[in-house]
C-alpha cells in the first residue's frame, strides 16, 4: 500500500480518534455522571464497597436477631416482636444470602478489585467502562430485589442460602416460599448476571491492559487473586444461573426438575420424578468455588501486606501464584463433599474426600510462604498489618477443620451440627472480612487522601479478633457435642439444653463483636473528614497505586502511562538507596 | 472533605514514584510488552473486544453445560408410580417439529451472511485508512447488505422457533407435560433469548452505520457480533442434536 504524506497524517488522525473512543472517556461532569452513573472504575469500586457496607450491617443485624432468638426464644423484641421458628429460618436464609453474595463476593472483588486492579497494572480504566457501570447497578438491583422479599406476603424465604429443593421448589412448602422465594431466586439470578459482567471485565483488563513492562509475573499478588477469582466467577455463576432458571420453572411453570413425587399436608403436589440432589449438584458446583471467590482476594491482599509491612519480598512469589491457580482448579472438583449425607456412592465420596484434602497442599504452601515472608522481617504493625496477620490466623484455624469435614465418616456426624457453621464462618466469613478490613485500612489513604485513626483501628482489630474467636471457637465444641444447626430453638431438647450456657456465651460475644464494628464505622466516617492528611505513599510500598497522586486522578496517572522495571515486592534490596524499590524505578533489581 | 475525587487537577510534578523518585520518561502509553504507540489502535481495540467476547461466551457455555447435565441426569431418573407403587420412567420423548430443521437451515444461512458482513465491515475499516492515500473507490465493491440480511434471517429464526412452540403445544406437549418437553422449551427458549441479544447487537451495528459512526467502531461491533452469532449457531446445532439423539 502506497503511503503519501497526507495519507500518513490521515491514518494517524483516524487511529487517534478511534483510540479516544476506546478509553479516554472524558472526566465526568455533574453529580449524576460523577457519582451515580459513573464510568470511572474508582467510583464504581467505591459504590460496590459502600453497597457491601450496607449489606454487611444488614446481615449482622439479622444474625444478632437469630442469636437472641436462640437463647431467648420467646423474647418480644422492640419493632420486631416475637421471632417465630419460621421467621428464624427466614433470618437464617437472608443472613446467609446477603453475606455470601452481597458482602463476601461484592466487597473484595467488586469494591477493591474495581478500584485497584487497573491502577496496579497501570491501566487508565477497566476494559469496558460501560459494562462496569452496568455490573454495579445490576448488583444493586439484585440487592434491592432480595430485600424486597421481606415485605411481600409470607415474608422472606426459609430454605437457607443453599436453597435446597424441594423446599425451595414448591410455593406451598412454607410461609416464605411464595413470592419471597421467587424474589430470592430472581435476586440471585440478577446478581449472577452482574457478577459475570464484572468478571469478563476483570479478565479482559488483566490480559490486555497491563502497562509496559508489567508481565504477568510482575503483577502484584492482589491482581493475580482478582484475575483468578474472575475466572472462577465466569465458570461458576453460569451454572448457578442454570439451576436458578430450572428452580423458577419448577415453581412457576409446573416442571419437575427438582421435585419428586411429594405430598404437602397429605395432598399430592402434582410434581413427580424430579431430583432434589440434582439441585444440590448444580448448586454446589457453584457453591464450593464461591468459597474461593470470597477468600482468594483476601489471600492476595494478605500476601501484599505481609510483604509491605515485613519489608521483605514475598516468600515464593511463583509458588503463591501456582498455589492460587491450584486452589481455583481443585475448587471445581470437590463440590461433592457438601453432599456426603445424600447417600452418594462410597467410591464417589472417597474421590471427593481425597480431592478435598488435596486442596490442603496449596493452602499449606500459601500459609508457609506467609510465615516465610514475615520471618526475620523488620516488622511494622499498623492496623492493616494486624488485620493481615489476623487473616492468616483465621485462615489456619478455619482451614484446619476442613480436613475433618472432608472425611465422609466424620462428616455424617458433623454435617448437621454447628461444627460446620463454625468452620465456614471462620474460613469463608470472618477471614474474608478481615481481608476487607485490611484492604480498607491499607488503601483508605489512597482512596480518600487521609489516614484512618490508628488508635481506633487497633481497638477495632483486637475487639473483632478476640470477639470472632469467642463466637466461633466454642461453636466447634457445641457442634461436636451434638448442637444442631438450622434448629430455631435449642431449649426443647434436654441434651442440647445442657449446652445453653455455651450458646449464651456465643451470643454475648457476638454482641460485643458486632458492637465493635461501630468503632470501624465511626473511624471510617471521622477519618474521611478529620483524618491526618496522607502522603502519596504512606506505607512506603512499591506497587503502582503508590506512584500516582492521592486520590488518583481521572484515568489514574494524569495522562501518563507508567513503565515497569521491577517486580512488585522489591524490599530490602541489597545496594538500593532505600529499603524499597518502586516498580517504576529504573534502578536495576536482580531477581531475588 | 475527602470525597470520591476522581477528577482532581493533576500537577504532573506531583506524580512521583513513592517519595522522591520520579517516573521514568514516558515515551508511550502502549500496553503490555508491545511496541510503543500513542494510544490503543484498531487492532488493539479489536483484540480487546474479542477477549471480552471470549470471556462472555464462557458463562453462556457453562449455562448450557448446566442444562445438559440436568438433562442427562433427569432423563435417567425413575419415579414412583403411586398407582402401582413401582418405580417407572416418566421421560416421554418429544417428537420434535420438522420446522426446527427448517429453522436450523435459516440459522446456518444467517451465519454465512454475517461472516460476509464481518469481512465487509473489516475491509471498510481498513479502507478508512487507505482512503487517505487512494481515491477511496473499491473495485470489488460488494453491494449486498449482509448485515440486514442476517438481521432478517435472525428474526425469521426466532419467529420459526415461536411457531415450533405452537406446534408442540398443538400436539399436546406443554412445559409441564413431561420432563423432556420441559427441556425442549427450556433449551430452545434459553437459546432464543441469547440469539435475541445478537439481534440487538445487529441493530446497534446497523444504527452505527446509519448514524455514520466510524467504520472502525462499526467493524468491531460487527466482528464480535459475528463471532457471537457463529457461537449461537454451533450451540443451536448442539441443542438440536441433544434433543434429537439423546431422547
Amino acid at each position: 500500500m502506497a503511503r503519501g504524506a497526507g495519507g500518513g497524517e490521515a491514518i494517524m488522525t483516524t487511529q487517534e480518534s478511534a483510540s479516544r473512543e476506546l478509553h479516554a472517556h472524558a472526566a465526568p461532569q455533574g453529580f449524576i455522571r460523577k457519582y451515580v452513573f459513573s464510568l470511572d472504575h474508582k467510583v464504581i469500586g467505591l459504590q460496590y464497597y459502600f453497597l457491601a457496607l450496607v449489606a454487611v450491617f444488614t446481615g449482622m443485624f439479622l444474625s444478632l436477631l437469630m442469636r437472641i432468638h436462640l437463647i431467648w426464644p420467646t423474647a418480644v423484641l422492640p419493632l420486631v416482636g416475637e421471632i417465630k421458628p419460621e421467621a428464624y429460618l427466614s433470618l437464617l436464609t437472608m443472613h446467609g444470602t446477603i453475606m455470601v453474595f452481597f458482602v463476601l463476593t461484592t466487597a473484595p472483588q467488586g469494591g477493591f478489585g474495581n478500584y485497584f486492579l487497573p491502577i496496579q497494572i497501570g491501566a487508565p480504566d477497566m476494559a469496558f467502562p460501560v459494562l462496569n457501570m452496568l455490573s454495579f447497578w445490576t448488583t444493586f438491583v439484585g440487592f434491592v430485589v432480595l430485600l424486597a422479599a421481606f415485605f411481600v406476603t409470607g415474608g422472606a424465604p426459609l430454605h437457607g442460602w443453599t436453597g435446597y429443593a424441594p423446599l425451595s421448589a414448591l410455593q406451598s412448602s412454607g410461609p416464605g416460599e411464595g413470592a419471597g422465594a421467587d424474589l430470592w431466586i430472581i435476586s440471585i439470578a440478577i446478581f449472577c448476571i452482574g457478577a459475570l459482567m464484572g468478571s469478563l471485565n476483570f479478565i479482559t483488563t488483566t490480559l490486555d491492559m497491563r502497562a509496559k513492562g508489567m508481565s504477568m509475573m510482575r503483577m502484584p499478588l492482589t491482581c493475580w487473586a482478582w484475575f483468578i477469582t474472575a475466572i472462577l466467577g465466569l465458570l461458576a455463576f453460569g451454572v448457578l444461573l442454570s439451576g436458578g432458571i430450572l428452580l423458577l420453572m419448577d415453581r412457576n411453570l409446573g416442571s419437575s426438575f427438582f421435585v419428586p413425587l411429594v405430598t404437602i399436608n397429605g395432598q399430592l403436589t402434582g410434581h413427580k420424578g424430579g431430583s432434589p440432589l440434582l439441585w444440590q449438584h448444580l448448586f454446589w458446583f457453584f457453591g464450593h468455588p464461591e468459597v474461593y471467590i470470597a477468600i482468594l482476594p483476601a489471600m492476595g491482599l494478605a500476601s501484599q501486606l505481609l510483604s509491605v509491612f515485613s519489608r521483605k519480598p514475598i516468600f515464593g512469589y511463583k509458588a503463591m501464584v501456582y498455589a492460587m491457580l491450584s486452589i481455583g482448579f481443585l475448587g471445581f472438583m470437590v463440590w461433592g463433599h457438601h453432599m456426603f449425607m445424600s447417600g452418594m456412592s462410597p467410591y464417589s465420596a472417597f474421590a471427593f474426600s481425597l480431592l478435598t484434602m488435596a486442596i490442603g497442599v496449596p493452602s499449606a504452601i500459601k500459609t508457609f510462604n506467609w510465615l516465610g515472608t514475615i520471618m526475620h522481617g523488620r516488622l511494622r504493625f499498623p492496623t492493616p498489618m494486624l488485620f493481615a496477620l489476623g487473616f492468616v490466623s483465621l485462615f489456619v484455624t478455619g482451614g484446619i477443620s476442613g480436613p475433618f469435614l472432608a472425611q465422609p465418616v466424620l462428616d455424617i456426624f458433623l454435617h448437621e451440627t454447628y461444627f460446620v457453621i463454625a468452620h465456614f464462618h471462620l474460613i469463608m466469613g470472618v477471614a474474608s472480612i478481615f481481608g476487607i478490613f485490611a484492604a480498607t485500612y491499607y488503601w483508605f489513604p489512597k482512596m480518600f487522601g487521609r489516614m484512618m485513626s490508628e488508635t481506633l483501628g487497633r481497638w477495632h482489630f483486637w475487639l473483632t479478633f478476640v470477639g470472632a474467636y469467642a463466637v466461633f471457637m466454642p461453636m466447634h465444641y457445641y457442634g461436636m457435642a451434638g448442637g444442631l444447626r438450622r434448629y430455631s430453638q435449642s431449649t426443647e431438647v434436654a441434651y442440647i439444653l445442657n449446652l445453653l450456657p455455651l450458646q449464651k456465651f456465643m451470643t454475648f460475644a457476638a454482641f460485643v463483636t458486632i458492637s465493635s464494628q461501630f468503632i470501624f464505622l465511626f473511624n471510617l466516617s471521622w477519618s474521611l473528614k478529620y483524618g491526618e492528611k496522607a502522603s502519596d505513599n504512606p506505607w512506603e510500598a512499591t506497587t503502582l497505586e503508590w506512584t500516582t497522586v492521592t486520590p488518583p486522578p481521572h484515568v489514574n496517572f494524569g495522562g501518563h502511562t507508567p513503565v515497569l522495571h521491577n517486580g512488585p515486592y522489591e524490599y530490602n534490596v541489597p545496594g538500593a538507596r532505600r529499603d524499597y524499590v518502586m516498580q517504576t524505578d529504573p534502578e536495576v533489581v536482580k531477581a531475588h | 472533605m475527602a470525597s470520591f475525587s476522581t477528577t482532581v487537577t493533576v500537577d504532573p510534578s506531583r506524580l512521583s514514584s513513592g517519595d522522591g523518585g520520579t517516573l521514568p520518561p514516558i515515551s508511550a502509553g502502549g500496553y503490555g510488552d508491545r511496541p510503543d504507540s500513542d494510544l490503543p489502535d484498531y487492532n488493539t481495540r479489536l483484540r480487546r473486544a474479542r477477549i471480552g467476547l471470549l470471556a462472555a461466551l464462557t458463562p453462556i457455555l457453562m449455562l448450557f453445560v448446566g442444562f445438559t447435565s440436568a438433562y442427562i441426569v433427569r432423563q435417567g431418573l425413575p419415579t414412583l408410580d403411586p398407582q402401582t407403587n413401582t418405580m417407572v420412567r416418566d421421560w416421554i420423548p418429544v417428537k420434535l417439529p420438522i420446522l426446527l430443521l427448517f429453522n436450523t437451515c435459516i440459522l446456518l444461512f444467517s451465519t454465512v451472511c454475517i461472516e460476509f458482513a464481518r469481512r465487509r465491515a473489516k475491509s471498510d475499516a481498513l479502507l478508512t485508512f487507505s482512503t487517505a492515500i487512494s481515491d477511496g473507490s473499491r473495485a470489488d465493491e460488494d453491494k449486498l447488505p449482509w448485515l440486514a440480511i442476517t438481521l432478517v434471517l435472525g428474526l425469521c429464526f426466532l419467529s420459526g422457533q415461536g411457531l415450533a412452540w405452537r406446534q408442540l403445544a398443538a400436539s399436546g406437549f406443554y412445559v409441564s407435560t413431561t420432563p423432556s418437553s420441559s427441556f425442549v422449551y427450556l433449551l430452545t427458549g434459553a437459546h432464543a433469548i441469547h440469539l435475541a441479544g445478537g439481534i440487538l447487537a445487529l441493530f446497534a451495528a446497523g444504527l452505527a452505520a446509519l448514524l455514520q459512526r466510524s467504520a472502525t467502531r462499526r467493524s468491531i461491533v460487527v466482528d464480535v457480533t459475528a463471532w457471537y452469532w457463529h457461537f449461537m449457531t454451533v450451540l443451536w446445532v448442539y441443542i438440536l442434536c441433544l434433543m434429537e439423539f439423546a431422547r
